[in-house]
């Protein structure tokens, strides 16, 4: 797993208090991983925090999954 | 009680009678003020009367670019935003009948939108320090209606609703919106009033008088202090009795 991957899962695990293993690919945050709206607000807030990166609200409103903000931020980054 | 020690403050408006009398106030429980408003010269000479912790932040509300640095700046001057006071209000009276529709943008825009505006870039200080206060200066008038206040009264009851909204989305993570309604207050806006019209209002105040910025500024302190963490969506009337809700 990428770095990238690492270091979103630690941050989802940390924010999210939720297994490391239920962090998979396709895990949604909401549907699967118990956030609510403002958690995934809160996410979208630490990822940019922790990779120096802006991500715009229409961005931020694509990113449903562990896999979509990896993917959002190996590209933006 | 009401300590705030340690805690940044931006109050809009603070060159007025209300947000000047809300900065002395929160800087006197020992936070740090940014005092934000056009007219540079009232705040500097405030920011000197309160000596140290004390920041003048100039800002035309009206501009939107400048609108979006007074967070930044504030941040860049107290170190964190940790109290929010939209106090900043602008009135332009008309009868509906007659009013023009910039009359209208301007009000709700200076009293609605922008409160809108400055809370969302300071919630994300607030939600990472899971710690927060935004407190909004409305009016009894938003409650009560106010002939040749239609677009005044319509922002005031809007910044209620938008307060509530605000208020159930972050309560969760420490934070608190609340309002505070003045009634008729001793101010440069209620002095434009004439003789009549100040005989007419003290009729309906039971408490006998107008009331004192300083009686405002108590009500904020109050909002902002860690005390009040348990009040969350809800507005302080401070208005003589005028009007009992």
């Amino acid at each position: 797993m990428s770095d990238i991957a690492d270091r979103v899962k630690k941050i989802v695990v940390e924010h999210l208090g939720v297994e490391e293993d239920k962090v998979a690919e396709n895990a949604s945050f909401i549907d699967d991983l118990g956030a609510d709206s403002l958690d995934t607000v809160e996410l979208v807030m630490a990822f940019e925090e922790e990779f120096g990166i802006e991500i715009p609200d229409d961005a931020a409103e694509t990113i449903q999954t562990f896999g979509d903000a990896v993917k959002f931020i190996t590209e933006a980054s | 009680m009401f300590d705030l020690t340690g805690k940044a403050a931006l109050i809009t408006g603070a060159s007025g009678g209300i947000g000047g009398a809300i900065a002395r106030a929160l800087h006197a429980q020992g936070a740090t003020v940014g005092l934000s408003g056009t007219r540079v010269e009232p705040l500097q000479a405030l920011a000197d009367e309160l000596g140290e912790r004390a920041h003048v932040l100039p800002c035309n509300l009206g501009d939107a670019e400048a609108l979006a640095e007074l967070p930044k700046q504030a941040v860049a001057a107290m170190g964190s935003l940790d109290i929010l006071v939209n106090n900043a209000g602008i009135t332009r009276d008309n009868l509906m009948m007659r009013m023009k529709e910039d009359e209208w943008n301007d009000v709700l825009g200076v009293n609605l939108t922008v409160p809108m505006q400055l809370s969302k870039a300071a919630l994300r200080g607030m939600m990472k320090a899971r710690w927060g206060r935004i407190i909004n200066i409305t009016s009894v008038v938003g409650r009560t209606g106010n002939p040749g206040q239609g677009n005044y009264t319509a922002a005031k009851a809007g910044l209620v609703a938008l307060s509530k909204s605000l208020a159930q989305e972050v309560a969760s993570r420490g934070l608190t919106v609340n309002c505070v309604a003045p009634g008729f207050i001793q101010t440069a806006m209620t002095e434009k009033l004439n003789d009549d019209q100040k005989d007419r209002i003290l009729g309906v105040i039971p408490t006998g008088r107008m009331g004192s910025p300083e009686e405002i500024a108590s009500a904020v302190v109050y909002l902002a202090s860690e005390e009040a963490a348990y009040v969350n969506g809800a507005t302080l009337h401070v208005n003589g009795g005028m009007d009992m809700v």
